[in-house]
């Protein structure tokens, strides 16, 4: 089990800002087109893998990232601080 | 070094006072404030999500990296979140160091990297309707200045 976290316009597609998700992906990739198969709202939010970043267990990573042992993954936009 | 992130108002006055204090044998002390930008349908609110678990330790990396180029006394970074309006105060960077030239660089790495890569993310609600704010690719090209 991995905690799967969306936010800003990745949460209002998918429609919920954290989920518990059974996985057997081996890299967040993977991860990603387990969720894209599972209903529209995913494949829609996934569409396009280059307008997103990725979060494991809080620190920035890649899509080819292994997920290994980690807890917490998130999925967002680019970043907009500042 | 001081990372807060907060949904309250701060005084950047009183904060960069504050700031000018703590640093032992400083000779100069750079800050930057960043504003809520008003937009031409008239900015109603902007809403700023963050990523509770991931911010504050997200910017004190960015923090030790400017720590580790450039000679500095101290940082303090300030950012808030949840509802802002036009003219708010967003957030607040201030460097200390004992020659300027360190303070002015790291305050300048430490802007561009806070932009790009603190999870925070705006949203803008005027009257026809919201949008989040994208990121843009000077961006990107602004932190490709800091590579080594």
């Amino acid at each position: 089990m991995v905690d799967v976290l969306y936010f800003a316009w990745v949460r209002e597609r998918i429609g919920l800002p954290t989920e518990q998700v059974e996985t057997k992906a081996g890299t967040v990739m993977e991860l990603v087109e387990e969720l894209r198969a599972r209903e529209e709202r995913y494949a829609m939010a996934f569409s396009d893998i280059s307008a997103l970043r990725v979060a494991v267990d809080q620190e920035l990573t890649e899509f080819d990232a292994p997920i290994g042992a980690a807890r917490e993954i998130a999925f967002f936009p680019p970043m907009t601080g500042g | 070094m001081v990372v807060k992130v907060q949904s309250d108002p701060f005084d950047p006055g009183a904060e960069l006072t504050a700031f000018s204090k703590t640093g032992d044998n400083i000779g100069a002390v750079v800050s930057f404030t960043g504003l809520v930008r008003d937009v031409d349908d008239g900015l109603q609110e902007m809403v700023i999500e963050h990523y509770p678990a991931m911010t504050e330790r997200a910017i004190s990396t960015i923090v030790e990296e400017a720590k580790g180029r450039w000679s500095l006394a101290d940082a303090l970074v300030i950012h808030r979140f949840g509802t802002l309006y036009a003219g708010d105060t967003i957030m607040m960077v201030a460097t200390s160091s004992k020659h300027r030239a360190d303070a002015f660089a790291a305050a300048d790495f430490l802007m561009d990297y806070l932009k790009s890569r603190a999870p925070f993310w705006k949203k803008e609600v005027t009257s026809q309707g919201d949008g989040w704010v994208e990121s843009k690719a000077h961006d990107e090209d602004a932190l490709r200045r800091w590579d080594r």
